[in-house]
């Protein structure tokens, strides 16, 4: 396979590049070890940051925020819920980083303003009567699944070529060149050559793994995250913890739900990231004292990424550690067409995309300018189905008669599944459970994939999507998944579901009593 | 206001799944006056199929061909298993005397005297259990010989795909192949359900078209597996009447929950329990339950939201369940008994709780906590004794089990609530 330009990682990054460089005119293919967003781009907040965060640590990445932010609500709005956002300090919080605030996001142009507290409450009644000083700002809720997947979507108009379950196994190189990268597809094991004359590699925390495959050394900290999603939204606004950056502090709406995070762990390994119990009772005790609806509320689903962090702190602290973003073009390490960005922010992904994209045109002598800055990203409908709340709005709207609900809890039907197996098939995958569950509701409600999972599986086969026993290797992937994310929060009403599904699964099926080996 | 009104018997059980349901039938065969409460809904959760013993050890995925063969070994592995307090006989007595209350009632049962077997599900794999549906047995004995089989799904009935199923045994099973049916009269319908189809088919009328439908499909197979919709209430004579209509033997294959055949069990509990004198109250819970001479009777608030009537008994048995049934509640540090707080066998904190895998082969550690009891399933207190000298728990609730994993949770239920309602009833002659 030849192509100008090879983008390794299908997370926001990837996504953008892929955008950015398609629309410049330049031929890409896009490869992705597993699926979409299955890092970090995933595993986040969903949160359009207005900057304020950063206003005492970093201010130049306070105001690179700021800008993107601006910025994408006008380019993407279909990805962005304009919440806008309330910092909140409460008693005991550091009265003089709470003084301090207005004045240093003033210094970076940040909009801010003080909220009286009786309005505050008027506004979030959920909010502490603990509170002592609460700000608002121009915070928002971004979509990220939808994000990429529309950025991805354009890319393929305009020629790229998605390549997914596609992992890069080697690189071979010629004196200061890499001439062909060796990729492995994760479903047939079977490895093939893409000849590129640029690669970038966005692969987030993976960076410094890819960079090895070249022999070039990056310096890459895993800082962990894990964040909780409600069962229903507890805000109407963005929720920031008035304080110095620390575990739990931020609550972003998203649809009908709410998202609690995060803490920051070093880790020394990024396979098999997983939420901890630990982690959940951290987060949930200190997400509390700002909204004590959280210790009671029930929690539907946790998830853990990790943060690539570039560079080190001095005190040891990642919190520390700048989440400004790293492009590295690899020349001193001897490598003239390779380059590698990772770090950053999802709200700064655009930027990130143009900077690289800037210099690979100019390695490739393309001129055309970056587009994305003025071109707004167009809507994909297979693209919408993430966004929670929007399958049941829509349904109770207008269906047609001979459409049935494939998942009842969050009243994802038929014809939407239909819509995501074309675009998969678009984009020359196959669609499995997985698939399908990363790009929309279905398996994410009250029951976690316990029904649906069946039917949608029962629906593939009748589809002819599926003709093999390969169903019970994708029905086990998907419980598997589902699992990670609720183990942790096994209590009360969750624990309830969990017996059901293991009742079901291993009770009726005996699921338990094949091995992968046997499927 | 008045006081609530009192209701006097011999025994409550709390609890309307399996277990407290066996419980009220022999003690009510056995002339105790029993008063049933609990909130119907696990049970139409059931399969309909009555696992007695399968696997052990879990962790080495070990199926068993003889169940009492896997009840001894199991007793003497793990000498807390409730298995470990009861005998052979015993058992066997609970079953047979549990069956012919399903035959009673119109549910007849087929099984191996000493062998479990192999039923296959709606998601293609082969479940190994004790005793089946008859309507499941032709299906059972089609896996064995590997007959040229047929297996039919029905258009709009979600979660059911023939094709799934026979592309997932074809390897074992070369026979096996699939059609695809409208259920007669639902062609508008974009969606059909096993319980509407179900009393469908209690009319002839329906069955002769389903058999129409069916037929041109038969050709040379020996036999027919649809999903289970086989009537509710004149099961077997809606099986032998469609054989006949269609010429080869049917089976039915166990669907998701909630099934006809747990809706089955339950309307078949609901109707004849009370006719063998069990004063039955669905949709009721125990709210609380005090004591009175001394421990040796207990006085319980049974209703919803507020307090309907009591009841006044000499002995309870405890049938209600776990998580699901709400007889255990776990909070985020522990686990609770919510009727009595009787002490719970705890196993470990919550990061203990499950493993990794939801699918791990040693079985979620979770399931292992429950109630410890004495011999005759008598609950003990914190001080490792008997709470109360007429207590009983029994089923699910109890400790060192994994009735999902090991497949004994029918027989669990069935043979514990024997032996209690049996000690019950010598405690209550010997006074």
């Amino acid at each position: 396979m030849q192509t100008e330009v090879l983008i390794i990682g299908g997370g926001i990054t990837g996504a953008g590049i892929a955008r950015d460089l398609a629309l410049r005119g330049v031929n890409c293919v896009l490869a992705e070890k597993l699926d979409i967003n299955a890092g970090a781009s995933g595993a986040n907040h969903g949160l359009l940051h207005s900057g304020a965060r950063y206003v005492s640590s970093d201010l130049a990445l306070a105001k690179e925020c700021w800008e993107e932010a601006s910025l994408l609500k006008r380019m993407a709005p279909q990805c962005i819920d304009n919440t806008g956002g309330l910092f909140v300090a409460v008693v005991g919080d550091d009265e003089k980083y709470v003084a301090d605030f207005p004045h240093l996001c003033a210094q970076s142009h940040i909009p801010v303003r003080e909220v009286d507290l009786k309005d505050a409450h008027e506004m979030e009644p959920a909010l502490s009567d603990q509170i002592i000083a609460v700000y608002q700002v121009e915070d928002a809720a971004i979509d990220p699944f939808k994000l990429s997947m529309e950025n991805i979507f354009q890319a393929c108009e305009f020629g790229c070529n998605m390549l997914r379950h596609t992992e890069v196994i080697g690189f071979v190189k010629d004196n200061r060149r890499i001439q062909a990268t060796r990729m492995r597809n994760s479903l047939t094991g079977k490895t093939f050559l893409i000849e590129a004359e640029q690669i970038v590699n966005a692969t987030g925390a993976w960076a410094g793994l890819v960079s090895g495959l070249a022999g070039i050394d990056i310096h890459i900290l895993f800082s962990k995250g894990s964040l909780l999603v409600t069962h229903s939204r507890i805000t109407k606004q963005v929720v920031n913890r008035l304080r110095p950056s620390s575990n739990a502090d931020i609550l972003v709406p998203g649809g009908t739900v709410s998202i609690l995070g995060t803490t920051s762990i070093r880790i020394d390994a990024i396979e098999d990231i997983r939420p901890t119990v630990q982690e959940m009772d951290m987060i949930v005790g200190e997400g509390a004292k700002m909204l004590p609806v959280l210790e009671k509320t029930r929690y539907i689903r946790a998830y853990a990424g990790v943060r690539p962090l570039v560079g080190s702190s001095s005190d040891g602290n990642d919190r520390g550690v700048s989440r400004a973003f790293a492009l590295i073009n690899h020349e001193g390490q001897g490598l003239n067409n390779f380059v590698t960005i990772t770090g950053g922010k999802l709200t700064t992904y655009r930027l990130m995309a143009e900077k690289t994209a800037d210099l690979v045109c100019r390695r490739l002598n393309v001129t055309s300018p970056c587009r994305t800055i003025a071109d707004p990203l167009p809507s994909a409908q297979a693209a919408q189905w993430t966004e929670p709340g929007l399958a049941p709005r829509l349904w109770l709207k207008h269906h047609e008669p001979e459409d049935v609900l494939i998942c009842e809890c969050e009243m994802v039907p038929k014809s939407t599944v239909d819509c995501i197996i074309d675009s998969i098939h678009q984009q020359n995958g196959q669609p499995d459970l997985k698939a399908i569950g990363v790009r929309s509701r279905i398996g994410k409600g009250a029951c976690q994939g316990t029904i649906c999972g069946i039917r949608l599986l029962a629906y593939l086969y009748h589809k002819g999507e599926l003709n093999t026993d390969q169903g019970l290797k994708s029905l086990r992937e998907f419980l598997r998944e589902r699992w990670r994310g609720v183990r942790p929060l096994l209590w009360d009403m969750p624990l309830i579901q969990a017996e059901m599904q293991e009742a079901l699964y291993c009770g009726l099926f005996g699921l338990e009593l094949y091995n992968d080996s046997n499927e | 206001m008045t006081d609530p009104k009192i209701i006097e018997c011999d025994l409550l059980v709390i609890g309307t799944g399996m277990a407290g349901s066996a419980a009220a039938l022999f003690a009510a065969n056995r002339g105790v006056s029993v008063v049933q409460v609990g909130i119907i809904s696990e049970i139409i959760f059931a399969s309909g199929l009555l696992d007695l013993m399968g696997v052990h050890p879990i962790q080495k995925q070990r199926i068993w061909d003889n169940p009492w063969a896997a009840i001894d070994t199991v007793s003497k592995d793990i000498p807390g298993h409730p298995y470990a307090k009861l005998n052979e006989k015993d058992i066997r007595n609970a079953f047979a005397e549990t069956l012919s209350f399903f035959t009673s009632a119109g549910i007849r049962y087929s099984s191996y005297k000493n062998r479990n077997v192999r039923v296959l599900t709606p998601v293609g794999t082969i479940k190994p259990t004790y005793c089946v549906p008859h309507t499941m047995w032709a299906g059972v004995k089609a896996l064995e010989d590997q007959q040229p089989c047929l297996i039919v799904d029905i258009h709009g009935l979600k979660g059911f795909n023939a094709r799934q199923i026979t592309v997932m045994v074809k390897q074992y099973w070369p026979g096996i192949h699939s059609a695809s049916i409208a259920f007669p009269d639902t062609g508008h319908l974009s969606e059909v359900y096993p319980e509407q189809m179900a009393r469908a088919l209690e009319l002839a009328s329906n069955r002769e078209k389903l058999a129409k439908v069916i037929r041109p499909f038969v050709k040379d197979y020996h036999v027919v597996g649809v999903p289970a919709i086989l009537g509710l209430y004149h099961t077997q004579d809606i099986l032998n009447d469609l054989q006949e209509k269609i010429g080869v033997p049917i089976f039915e294959i166990p669907t998701m929950p909630p099934s006809v055949t747990g809706l089955r069990i339950k309307e078949a509990f609901e109707k004849y329990l009370p006719k063998i004198g069990v004063r039955l109250f669905t949709q009721k819970r125990v709210l609380d339950v005090d004591t009175i001479d001394s421990g040796k009777r207990f006085v319980s608030k049974v209703g919803d939201d507020k307090i309907h009537f009591k009841v006044l008994a000499q002995g309870i048995i405890l049938a209600s369940g776990r998580f699901i049934g709400k007889g255990l509640h776990a909070d985020r540090k522990q686990i609770h008994e919510t009727i009595f707080d009787l002490p719970v066998y705890q196993t470990g904190d919550r990061s203990r709780w499950h493993l990794k895998d939801f699918l791990d082969s040693r079985g979620h550690p979770i399931n292992r906590a429950g109630l410890e009891t004495d011999h005759l399933f008598r609950p003990f207190d914190r001080s490792g004794h008997p709470a109360f000298q007429r207590l009983f728990a029994i089923g699910s609730i109890l400790a060192h089990q994994d009735w999902i994993r090991m497949k004994c949770g029918s027989g669990l239920a069935i043979a514990t609530a024997y032996k209690a309602v049996n000690a019950f009833i010598d405690m209550i002659d010997a006074q």
